[in-house]
């Protein structure tokens, strides 16, 4: 089922002018997104990067259908021609977890403390694929050992505390494939855990999404993790598309001055240990506060006047090998100063 | 599938780190559980202390010569003593206290297991569904429970007994009326404070219906609260019971429970101490073993308490 057809024509996941807005309890109203548009096609990966803040998994919950009762989202979000954001919930129901499955940042938190593992796994198989318990139990312990958990058939039987952090991200990987899903939306899946335990997790997507053929949405805030897993990325800064493009593109030639300052923050092997680590002045704008340019202005090195009062449109160009670039920034990409010089992680990809 | 190329590739992987703990035991939760709970003394004195009390209510009456409404106008009064065959002393109408207290006992027993079990049943359905459901569904049915708070419950009683006459399911029934509504706010708080977490979200994100939310995942993590709160709840009940006997409205003379005794019991102690001791100390063993078993369970059920 999982044929990857490269260039379908028509892509797994088309979200537009996607928003989503919060109104507090003294009346206020909070854009956390505003006007988010991407696609992802069968067996490709995209990265959501940037700062805490800047509506990455608002994004992600809003598709999904798991926004707070105060949370409002408009415009549309299409899962195979069908949009997420109109289903009933029964209907909804069917997809989520069976065709569009989701691993949440920390898998401590996100597992029912309360009910075994096999519990659990057995329950989405029971849901979605109407298996007997056993059936469902043999199932879930294959997937177990397929995302490399030693003696499945014995540990499914304990309890979530029973396990440590990266294991349970394991579990939460396991549980997301059980059904074999199209699309894997996968928030921070690594921050919560140890480095060595992210690049395992990371490998194991990667070898994952080989095996299976699932598209992937990685929400990171981890420009490498970006670098070595992702097709496409898509920077977001304040609710809104700030670059999306091919990953290998985007990180060789960034044409943002916010990506540039993502890309510049990371550190290298070769830097001098002693000198400060690149940060990108200032904080993440509030999402309450109404911004007439660019969101991204009080903290660009390169801000014109005009970047505080107008806001750049997100507008399309082709990019060196044919794939299409999208950019919202008023500066000339050749006016960008030279703040790539140390862009190892492109040479990377 | 492509499950097994997949287990092939992965076969020789990276040596992730295995942590070797071993789960002691290898067994379901269920026995899981019920070890723990074996580990704790008092709970298991308890169970066998509260086994002997239910055994001694209900097979003891038919062992003993008397029956609980026999009157003997020659022993009025009798202290307690194995010379005069009333090991608990008869009172003032010369009938043998310790089969009216294992007789009441009966009552007793039934009303706080009973009501107990209806209080739970409705209390945990009730808040789980307004604090799961939230918003207008949740304030509708907290505005209910509301409503029940200013209904004097004693009004309800007599307008229950006397429109459908005096039953012990009546008596039951009447009791868990009322007493839910504590459950139910305790659970909905517990609730709205459970649905907040992570994952109830990713419950959701699997495609799990809501109802389904509510019973599989919002239900057990409420056990802790749940059954510390019945455990409060049985002698609530047991007292109640006695209250509306008292007034006339719950069991009637001769039938008697262990409210109705220590009420009778409390206006003679000074007199006639035994009529006061007897049912007292059963009620109070009584309470005693729930508590302790309540606590127990709670542990044993609880999966990171080990």
């Amino acid at each position: 089922m999982s044929s990857t057809t490269m260039n379908s024509t028509h892509p797994l996941i088309e979200v537009d002018h996607l928003a989503v807005r919060f109104t507090t309890p003294n009346g206020g109203v909070v854009e956390a997104v505003r006007d988010v548009s991407f696609a992802l096609h069968r067996g490709k990966t995209l990265g959501i990067v940037g700062e805490s803040g800047s509506g990455k998994s608002q994004t992600a919950l809003a598709m999904m259908g798991l926004l707070p009762p105060n949370g409002a989202v408009t415009g549309v979000a299409r899962y195979d021609g069908r949009d997420l954001l109109t289903l009933k919930p029964a209907e909804l129901n069917r997809i989520r977890g069976d065709r569009v499955a989701m691993i949440f940042q920390d898998p401590m938190t996100a597992l029912n403390p309360f009910l075994t593992i096999e519990r659990q796994m057995t329950e989405v198989l029971q849901l979605h694929r109407k298996l007997s318990r056993k059936q469902a139990f043999e199932q879930a312990v294959a997937m177990c050992e397929a995302v490399r958990i030693a003696d499945a058939r014995r540990r499914i039987k304990m309890y979530p505390h029973e396990f440590s952090g990266g294991m349970l991200q394991r579990v939460m990987i396991a549980m997301a494939l059980l059904c074999e899903p199209d699309v894997l939306i996968a928030d921070e899946p690594t921050t919560a855990l140890d480095v060595t335990v992210q690049a395992q997790i990371i490998e194991l997507l990667r070898d994952l999404q080989r095996d299976l053929g699932t598209a992937i949405i990685l929400i990171t805030h981890d420009m490498g993790v970006v670098a070595s897993l992702c097709d496409d990325v898509m920077v977001m800064y304040g609710g809104r598309t700030m670059e999306y493009g091919s990953a290998a593109q985007v990180f060789s030639q960034p044409a943002h001055p916010y990506t540039i300052g993502l890309l510049d923050a990371l550190p290298h092997l070769d830097d001098d240990g002693d000198a400060p680590l690149r940060a990108i002045a200032g904080n993440p704008p509030s999402g309450g506060a109404a911004v007439l340019g660019c969101a991204f202005a009080p903290r660009c090195a390169v801000a014109e006047e005009r970047c505080a009062s107008l806001r750049p449109e997100l507008l399309t160009f082709d990019d060196a090998d044919g794939s299409q670039r999208r950019r919202a920034c008023h500066l000339p990409i050749v006016e960008l100063p030279g703040l790539r010089t140390g862009n190892r992680v492109g040479e990377a990809v | 599938m492509a499950l097994s190329s997949s287990e092939a590739q992965l076969g020789d992987a990276v040596a992730a780190p295995i942590s070797t703990h071993l789960d002691p035991y290898g067994d379901s939760p269920a026995r899981h559980a019920w070890r723990r709970f074996a580990q704790n003394r008092a709970a298991l004195v308890s169970c066998v202390i509260l086994a002997l009390i239910i055994l001694a209510c209900f097979v003891g009456p038919w062992l003993l010569p008397y029956g609980f409404d026999d009157t003997d106008w020659l022993s009025i009064s009798l202290p307690p003593g194995f010379a005069n065959m009333h090991w608990f002393g008869t009172d003032e109408l010369g009938r043998d206290v310790l089969v009216r207290t294992l007789i009441g006992g009966r009552i007793s027993l039934e009303v706080g297991l009973l009501g107990t079990t209806l209080t739970v049943a409705i209390g945990v359905a009730w808040g789980a569904t307004a604090g799961y459901a939230g918003g207008k569904i949740d304030a509708a049915m907290m505005r209910v429970v509301d409503m029940m708070y200013a209904i004097p419950y004693m009004l309800i009683a007599i307008l229950m007994m006397t429109l459908f006459g005096r039953a012990f399911y009546l008596v039951v029934l009447t009791i868990s009326l009322f007493s839910w509504i504590d459950m139910a706010r305790v659970v909905r708080g517990q609730t709205l404070m459970l649905k907040k977490r992570e994952f109830i979200d990713a419950a959701r994100a699997t495609g799990v219906p809501a109802a389904r939310i509510v019973w599989r995942h919002i239900v057990p993590n409420l056990l802790g609260v749940v059954i510390i709160y019945a455990t409060v709840t049985v002698p609530g009940i047991i007292l109640t019971e006695s209250v509306l006997s008292f007034l006339g409205l719950g069991v009637q003379e001769p039938m008697t429970s262990w409210g109705v005794l220590i009420a009778d019991g409390t206006s003679k102690m000074e007199v006639r101490p035994w009529l006061l001791a007897f049912p007292g100390l059963l009620l109070i063993a009584t309470l005693y073993c729930t508590n302790y078993i309540g606590d127990a369970l709670r542990d044993a059920f609880d999966p990171k308490v080990q």
